[in-house]
């Protein structure tokens, strides 16, 4: 079995891409471009804060870490490993339907991988998670394939958006320099290399049936950085909202 | 939450006059015949012109209340303490855009369009609940409207839910099953800050205070001063009359949040042990009528995110809406 270490930054990584990724999703309640898209982005805000809590929660229970209110809402910017494609604020439906398209599928092949992880909490994560993430998929492709094909906006602005997001989504996969084959040989994951080409055969069909182009993959340099700790300049106000209330008084009970 | 409440005249005070009604005298006595049954209305079914006129007004208000009573709280579901609180809050959120969608679908089945409602909304010729012209500052405030506010609509909606008029009346019943698992989360948070340390109760205290006027303006002007409902309380439009809403909900609340060692900012609030019935100074009803008209603190603020939502997503709706694009799969 991995060493707590190796398993505390993987799990850290994959919880912070969840808070964070929901936190943006949350900000889309009330404002989205049709009543349905906003309580869809409310519900898979739920999801990912739902994941981060359980993430969290295990950190907590089974590797000794603080209490997950705690971690999430008091940790230093630099004590984060999300990746700098969720730390990106929303900007318009497109990029933000990209984001979540790209995303959930990465999230999709990372827990499907872990279903035989020799880390059990992981199985069952990867059980949990399963019925959620498909109508996730279900959604972001759905609207993508949808908006691509009903004219020539819809299908410029998405392919932009993929311009945009595809090299920040490659960087969900940064493999960990000191972690990556310890986590492999013990079985637990079979690492970023393999789930960043599982991912791109999954993404790759529903982008030819949206018939957006996906860029030539060795051209593009995935934007590493989040999962050592070096973040984009809108974490630091992403967090300090996020706080904001508890640390008020972190000892009170909200 | 978030609907019901005080229901606006029409900007040009017109109200339901016996003159309007140009209805088939005998269609309008089976009608109403109906109606003294208990029988619901339906939508293919005869109705007389002003009961669909001031349904749509109802119903419209309240959609339009549930999405721009999403706003005050939504922009606390990014600072929410706690994974407990957040994921409450979200949900919560979200229910209230579902009811907003779940009404102006009720609406619809009499004939406006939910384009031509958020249209009026817009261009402010619909109104809402003037409790979301206030602004949320703090999270106690948070704790206020869903405990208080949430309260306050549900003694209003599942009046309504007695109602005529069928497809409201579902709409209604299933809301009404929601807004009671709000109104506890609301509770609990509420109760978390009124029995936590001295700073939470003081922003308790300080947002009860402020909250105070809008929540008793919230069912509307004193029954004494508005003449008009006869005629929808007999067409079971309207369900019970305002004094008797706000007295439901004194009777309910008030005792709960002197008990936890709070007060409300009125010195003569108190029940009447003879009648029954609270006492309370009368709140400022022309500071309720400033800011029905626009001249509240968020009015401007709330219809501008509106606006900017439907400006930014259009290009979405087209696409999703594109006739020519609508294709479907062959029948296998």
């Amino acid at each position: 079995m991995s060493s707590n270490a190796a398993l505390t930054d993987l799990i850290i990584k994959m919880a912070d891409d969840e808070l964070v990724q929901g936190h943006r999703n949350s900000e889309w309640t009330g404002l989205g471009p049709v009543m349905e898209e906003d309580i869809a982005f409310s519900s898979m805000a739920q999801d990912k804060i739902g994941h981060a809590w359980a993430l969290y929660r295990i950190l907590h229970e089974n590797l000794g870490g603080e209490d997950p209110d705690r971690f999430a809402f008091m940790r230093p910017e630099k004590a984060f490993k999300c990746s700098h494609l969720v730390e990106m604020p929303n900007s318009g439906y497109d990029f933000s339907l990209m984001r979540h398209f790209l995303f959930d599928h990465a999230e999709t092949v990372r827990y499907e991988s872990m279903r035989e992880s020799s880390f059990e909490p992981f199985q069952q994560l990867s059980k949990k998670f399963r019925g959620e993430l498909k109508y996730h998929t279900l959604h972001a492709d759905a609207f993508l394939i949808q908006l691509c094909n009903a004219g020539e906006e819809g299908y410029a602005r998405m392919q932009t958006a993929l311009y945009e997001t595809i090299a920040l989504a490659a960087g969900i996969f940064e493999p960990s320099a000191a972690y990556e084959e310890t986590l492999i040989a013990d079985k637990v994951y079979p690492g970023e290399k393999e789930l960043y080409s599982r991912w791109l055969d999954q993404i790759y069909p529903v982008l030819v049936k949206a018939a957006l182009n996906l860029p030539d993959m060795n051209t593009i340099t995935p934007v590493y950085g989040g999962r050592q700790g070096f973040h984009t300049s809108y974490l630091v106000p992403l967090l300090k909202e996020m706080g904001e209330v508890f640390n008020l008084d972190t000892e009170a009970s909200w | 939450m978030y609907g019901g409440g005080y229901i606006f005249d029409e900007p040009n005070g017109k109200q339901l006059r016996e003159e309007q009604l140009h209805d088939d005298p005998e269609k309008l006595a089976a009608f109403e015949d109906r109606i003294a049954r208990g029988e619901k209305i339906e939508p293919g079914d005869w109705m007389p012109a002003e009961y669909r006129r001031q349904l749509i007004r109802l119903i419209e208000q309240h959609a339009h209340s549930e999405i721009i009573g999403a706003l005050p709280e939504g922009t606390w579901i990014t600072r929410a303490p706690g994974f407990k609180r957040k994921l409450a809050l979200i949900a919560k959120v979200q229910d209230e855009i579902g009811h907003g969608q779940l009404l102006y679908n009720a609406a619809e089945t009499l004939g406006k369009s939910r384009e031509a409602m958020i249209n009026d909304l817009l261009s402010g010729k619909s109104k809402y609940s003037n409790v979301f012209n206030y602004p949320a500052k703090t999270w106690a405030d948070v704790t206020v409207i869903g405990f208080l506010i949430d309260a306050a609509a549900i003694v209003n909606q599942v009046a309504n839910a007695k109602g005529s008029y069928g497809p409201y009346c579902r709409a209604l019943e299933r809301i009404c099953y929601e807004e009671s698992f709000h109104l506890k989360q609301g509770h609990d948070a509420f109760i978390e800050l009124a029995t936590g340390t001295p700073e939470q109760k003081a922003m308790l205290q300080d947002a009860l205070n402020r909250w105070w006027q809008p929540i008793m303006h919230f069912f509307g002007p004193p029954d004494k001063t508005s003449q008009h409902s006869e005629k929808l309380m007999q067409w079971k439009v309207k369900m019970a009359s305002n004094d008797e809403m706000r007295n439901q909900f004194l009777d309910s609340y008030v005792p709960k949040i002197w008990e936890l060692g709070l007060t409300l900012p009125d010195p003569l609030l108190r029940k009447n042990t003879a009648t029954g019935r609270w006492e309370y100074s009368d709140p400022d009803w022309n500071e309720f009528f400033r800011v029905i008209n626009g001249g509240g603190p968020c009015n401007a603020e709330r219809l501008q995110v509106r606006k900017w939502a439907e400006e930014e997503g259009r290009w979405v709706r087209k696409a999703l809406m594109n006739p020519a694009e609508r294709r479907s799969l062959p029948v296998a």
